[in-house]
């Protein structure tokens, strides 16, 4: 070895010491305060994994009690708890956050980052999923868990009688995680967006990331309305607001709508992440690049947009005039057509390549033959007189299982034996893989096939038991026995990638010759994630750009070193994917456990209306957000700017678009106003079914609300102001008119409560003064929430952590102002103004 | 995904198709409606089965070890045609067959006020109020069954007193909910006589699963026979009267003739001529009825009625004995 070489091997080593050093994630009794992806994620996967198990063991007890009719094995009572708690568990607690868990840990690593741009907030989303996921489960131990299905239709989900308790536990469980869903969007939006490797333009991006992008951006508006719902329904369930009784101006059919409305974007939710792995598993095992990527790409898209539009699908049997049959009818069907063109890309991509069978390759195509299945009776249920009949019975059941078993359940697993190379190291075991394989796809097509004929012999869903001879007995039969002999699989599959593997070798790198950056991954992988960030010119860089992997080995690329010891990683342009910034990323902490569980504190307690404990730890929860802002976020570096390789130089603080936390403000408050919509869209809702319903009660009047629109305009104005003065470099100027605006955020917000309080409104009375006081009531806490955001600002400005080239707070504070303004204005518009035009 | 488990998914289809016809089958249709939807269930499941075969015999044939790789022009041809135009196609042609029913079906003219017979029946946990209202006649109030006359269309108004329900008799149509605070109407038409199971559809509590109704498609004439049967005061004199007012029954039952006028629960004044007790959880014999007033829970969890097992068993016979002779 020459001297020259020796030089170039040992800076190299001296560079991974430190970038390992930068990276190491904690170890010991720290080991949870770990904010790594790779960390995150694979928590997530298994506690996700965890909740599945729990939810199958439910779904085995309700099989035995309808093997033979007439059974007595489960109580009525314990059986409707036990369905309730299997879709819910199913749905919430596994088939989405399944797509974050996977999302987290390979979206980085396909992209060429060294970690998502927030690891502290996908953090704080795993801890808030996994403590509300335990509190729900947990529920069924003590005969308390929600058993009105997992779409909870009121008067029967509002009854305080039937339902108990379990029905809080419902709403503000999932609530919690519902908040760690739209944490785990924003990251991922902003990860797609804004972490991209240099060169790899918005075209070459792995179809995953596109993916990822649809699902997170759906997530973004389909969420909210069922929170907006799940406000509604706490209210009443707690205070007795009538919004969905019919006697004092409710309406049961507006939680349907607001269910639906999330409930029909969520399938798509589930189905599109596991398409995604399809799409990039297919690829690999057909040694061919996609077929078609802007079709699929299209596609994606087109299938994430048309899935708002077919919520009434599942309310074809409330009456609804036939106009409204015939558009969401087709609309259904309409969204065939993007689903069979991904299909066909698959297809095609396997034509033109030369197909590996291998254990991903397996369940990819046992995904395809039993999606195919549930698609076709989609388009059939889609069709409102065929939904007149299947409707609400077994055929719909074996529908939707067709759809999330072959649309989710075996792409997810093809996903997890596909990447858990990239995950831990090694390969998982080929035999185990087949056999637990072929034991799925038998068990779940004689478990679920058999259940369409029940469904047209006329057995309806949910019901914990059946009569003798009307022909169900022997399909029932059937269906236990292929349920459990599927169990059976899953366990094999669960036992492969479970059991000790210590003494197996590591793969190679690369095992399954794959094109995408993921695979750039030494084996086992390092925390760091990838040795340097390279530069991307193709869709399959390993495929296509020689040399790649050994260059980004040697550290030829950017960000090969941790010269400060800090976690350091690229951001690029939204379009282009050129270098913007070298972003630094805060390391392992407590604040985040702790934000965490004081937040599920709040929804916990309020279930049991321990009003007191639930302030106190939201008053905690406020504590350990402020100070996590305060210590991780926004800081000012050291130096200006910092050479991060190949003679690039890069600033390590911006601000405003260019920075990730304006758009991770700006995803937020679009999620946010999302929710206010659906509240306004009951107000209408009311307004259009009811004639008469704003006459029905004195309204806030016109004065007041008024007064708020001119308070929040001022506030606002007085934002802007702030951050001009502040540009200007006056900071006195600044801080004077934070004051300023901080009241008058204050004085509009009370304003806003005025109108009703004024006018006396008794929200219990009607749905009339009900939905005013919700209205303003949002606004008030979110001019509450602003009054904080300007008073942290002037305490950074003075702390001197806000300067005039630091201004990070305060262009998110005035992007959030931005936002405030439209909110207060439409709402107020809206109780205050809209009556007098009647 | 071979040739033998193609068999199995066709043996359960065969099965219907040899017709185990039975009393809640969509597929053993007895009604205009029905009828066209089971014709469209077929064409859109043979239509579908064709699809999968052919989707599942390409992904097939990709996996073989030994054909010729399809050019990136070929392949992008497919992707063109198989998924996007032919579905655009067959989709279009399927959603105008399927639209082009509703018309026939659902008659936007169904109302509460036109000269057809009308029903009304209104969902409660977990029993049927049923209200026949006869184009010229009073209103006869009865429980748990549903008759028709087979060639007419009747009009349902459909309404819940407490949580939603839904209205379904699978041999004669499709179903429709019952919504607190709402009437929904919708009408059906018989076309051949028959006695059909009608469980109700929209989960209602723990007895959900024990909530049904006897639906009965009639001859014109014997249904008109039927009903003015049903219209009658109950035959009056029995021994099982008196212990039935004496303990209260009357306070939620009505048995017209009698001093019992209650309107809480089923309306008894014909019990014994409905096929089944307790809306479809019992056969309706007399140690049924005396099983049900003794322990109501016992057989439908939730139930409303409190139960009597505290009387003395030989009044709950008689009771029992006069309710199974109120035909």
């Amino acid at each position: 070895m020459s001297a020259a070489d020796m030089h170039e091997d040992n800076t190299r080593k001296a560079q991974e010491e430190r970038l390992r050093a930068a990276w190491m994630a904690p170890r010991g009794w720290r080991y949870f305060t770990a904010v790594n992806n790779t960390r995150v994620g694979l928590w997530y996967i298994v506690t996700a994994f965890t909740f599945m198990l729990f939810a199958g063991v439910l779904a085995l007890l309700m099989r035995v009690q309808l093997a033979v009719p007439n059974n007595s094995f489960l109580s009525a009572d314990f059986f409707n708890q036990t369905f309730t708690l299997h879709g819910t568990v199913m749905m919430f607690l596994f088939a989405v956050p399944i797509f974050e868990a996977v999302a987290i840990t390979v979206l980085p690593q396909m992209l060429g980052a060294r970690d998502l741009p927030f690891p502290r907030l996908s953090a704080f989303g795993y801890w808030s999923f996994a403590l509300g996921g335990v509190f729900v489960c947990g529920s069924i131990f003590f005969g308390a868990a929600p058993d009105t299905g997992w779409f909870m239709y009121p008067p029967l989900a509002t009854d305080p009688e039937y339902s108990g308790i379990g029905a809080d536990i419902w709403l503000l469980g999932l609530s919690f995680i519902e908040v760690a869903s739209i944490a785990a969007a924003v990251e991922l939006i902003v990860g797609f967006l804004k972490c991209r490797p240099p060169g790899m333009r918005i075209n070459l991006t792995p179809l995953y990331g596109w993916y990822v992008l649809v699902v997170a951006g759906m997530i973004l508006f389909a969420f909210p309305p069922l929170i907006a719902g799940d406000i509604l329904f706490e209210l009443e369930r707690m205070f007795d607001w009538p919004f969905f009784d019919p006697e004092r101006g409710g309406d049961p059919l507006l939680w349907q709508h607001l269910f639906w409305i999330f409930g029909h974007p969520e399938v798509y939710i589930i189905f599109l992440p596991a398409i995604a792995l399809l799409a990039m598993i297919v690829p690999t095992f057909a040694q061919h690049p996609i077929v078609g990527y802007s079709w699929i790409v299209l596609a994606a898209v087109g299938t994430g947009f048309l899935s708002f539009g077919l919520w009434v699908h599942h309310m074809f049997t409330t009456g609804l005039p036939s106009i409204s049959l015939g558009f969401f009818s087709a609309a259904s069907e309409a969204v065939a057509i993007p689903t069979g063109v991904q299909i066909f890309v698959f297809l095609a991509t396997l034509l033109a390549g030369r197909v590996v069978f291998s254990v991903p390759m397996l369940f990819a195509a046992g995904a395809l033959a039993i999606f195919v299945i549930g698609g076709l009776t989609g388009v059939m249920v889609a069709l409102a007189p065929f939904d007149w009949q299947a409707h609400d019975t077994y055929f719909v059941v074996a529908h939707l299982h067709y759809t999330l078993i072959g649309g989710m359940l075996f792409p997810t697993f093809a996903g997890l034996y596909y990447f858990y190379p990239v995950m831990r190291g090694r390969m998982l075991s080929a035999r185990l893989g087949k056999t637990g394989f072929w034991l799925m796809f038998v068990g779940f097509n004689v478990a679920f096939f058999p259940m369409h004929i029940a469904g047209l012999r006329g057995m309806p869903r949910r019901v914990f038991t059946y009569p003798d001879e009307i022909g169900f007995n022997v399909l029932n039969l059937v269906s236990t026995i292929g349920a459990f002999v599927f169990a059976s699989g899953v366990l094999v599959v669960i036992w492969a990638i479970a059991r000790p593997k210590r003494n197996e070798p590591y793969a190679g790198r690369n095992p399954w010759n794959a094109g995408t950056l993921e695979w750039l991954i030494e084996m086992p992988g390092e925390d760091w994630g990838v040795r340097s960030v390279p530069i991307i010119e193709s869709r399959y860089p390993l495929w296509d750009q020689k040399n790649l992997m050994r260059d980004v080995d040697a550290g030829r690329f950017y960000l090969a070193d941790a010269a400060e010891g800090r976690r350091e990683t690229l951001v690029t342009s939204v379009l282009d994917g050129d270098p913007v910034q070298c972003l630094r990323l805060p390391g392992p902490a407590y604040v985040t456990i702790l934000a965490a569980f004081s937040l599920g504190g709040v929804f916990i307690f309020l279930t049991y209306h321990w009003w007191i404990a639930a302030l106190v730890s939201g008053a905690i929860c406020a504590v350990c957000i402020l100070y996590w802002l305060w210590t991780g976020t926004a800081e000012i570096p050291e130096k200006r700017e910092k050479n991060v390789g190949l003679g690039l130089t890069l600033p390590l603080y911006v601000s405003g678009p260019r920075s990730v936390g304006w758009w991770a403000m700006f995803i937020t408050m679009v999620g946010d106003g999302t929710a206010l919509a659906s509240l306004i869209f009951g107000y209408f809702f009311y307004w259009t079914v009811h004639r008469g319903f704003i006459a029905a009660a004195a309204g806030p009047g016109a004065f007041w609300p008024i007064v708020g629109i001119a308070l929040f305009a001022a506030t606002w104005g007085a934002m802007l102001g702030a951050l001009a003065a502040n540009t200007r470099g006056s900071a006195s100027g600044q801080r004077l008119l934070l004051i300023l605006s901080l009241l008058m955020a204050v004085l509009g917000s009370l304003a806003g409560l005025a109108g009703p309080w004024t006018h006396a409104m008794t929200p219990s009375s009607h749905a009339y003064p009900a939905i005013v006081w919700t209205l303003v009531i949002w606004v008030a806490v979110h001019g509450a929430v602003g009054a904080v955001m300007q008073g942290y600002c002037l305490a950074r400005s003075l702390a001197g952590r806000l300067t005039r080239d630091h201004d990070i707070d305060l262009r998110n504070v005035v992007l959030y102002w931005h936002f405030m303004l439209v909110s207060a204005v439409l709402t107020f518009v809206v109780v205050g103004l809209f009556p007098l035009a009647l | 995904m071979k040739a033998q488990s193609v068999a199995a998914y066709l043996l359960p289809v065969g099965c219907l198709v040899a017709g185990c016809s039975d009393a809640q089958s969509v597929l053993n249709p007895h009604g205009a409606e029905a009828e066209s939807i089971a014709l469209l269930f077929w064409i859109t499941a043979i239509g579908g089965a064709l699809i999968w075969l052919a989707v599942v015999g390409a992904l097939i044939y990709a996996g073989r070890r030994h054909r010729k790789p399809y050019s990136q022009a070929s392949a992008a041809r497919l992707v063109l045609w198989a998924g996007a135009v032919v579905p655009s196609i067959l989709l279009a042609v399927l959603l105008g067959y399927a639209l082009a029913l509703i018309p026939d079906l659902r008659p936007l003219a169904a109302s509460a006020d036109d000269d057809r017979l009308h029903i009304e029946v209104i969902g409660e946990q977990f029993w049927w109020r049923v209200i026949y209202h006869p184009p010229d006649g009073q209103p006869v109030v009865s429980a748990n069954e549903v008759r028709l006359p087979v060639g007419e269309r009747v009009t349902f108004s459909l309404k819940s007193t407490d949580v939603i329900h839904s209205f379904w008799i699978p041999p004669l149509g499709g179903k429709m909910d019952m919504i607190p605070g709402r009437t929904n109407t919708f009408s059906l038409k018989a076309t051949k006589a028959g006695i059909f199971r009608s469980p109700c559809t929209e989960f209602c509590g723990p007895s959900h699963a024990l909530m049904a109704f006897t639906a009965v498609a009639m001859k014109p004439g014997r249904f008109d026979r039927w009903l003015a049967n049903e219209g009658k005061e109950a035959v009056n004199g029995k021994p099982g009267l008196k212990p039935f007012l004496a303990n209260g029954c009357g306070a939620c039952h009505a048995i017209r003739g009698t001093e019992a006028d209650g309107a809480v629960g089923p309306d008894l004044t014909h019990l014994a001529s409905r096929k089944t007790l307790a809306a479809g959880s019992l056969p309706n014999t007399e140690d049924a009825i005396a099983r049900f007033i003794a322990e109501p829970d016992e057989v439908k969890p939730g139930v409303r009625m409190p139960a009597f097992g505290m009387l003395p068993q030989d009044e709950i016979d008689a009771i029992a004995a006069y309710l199974a002779r109120l035909e």
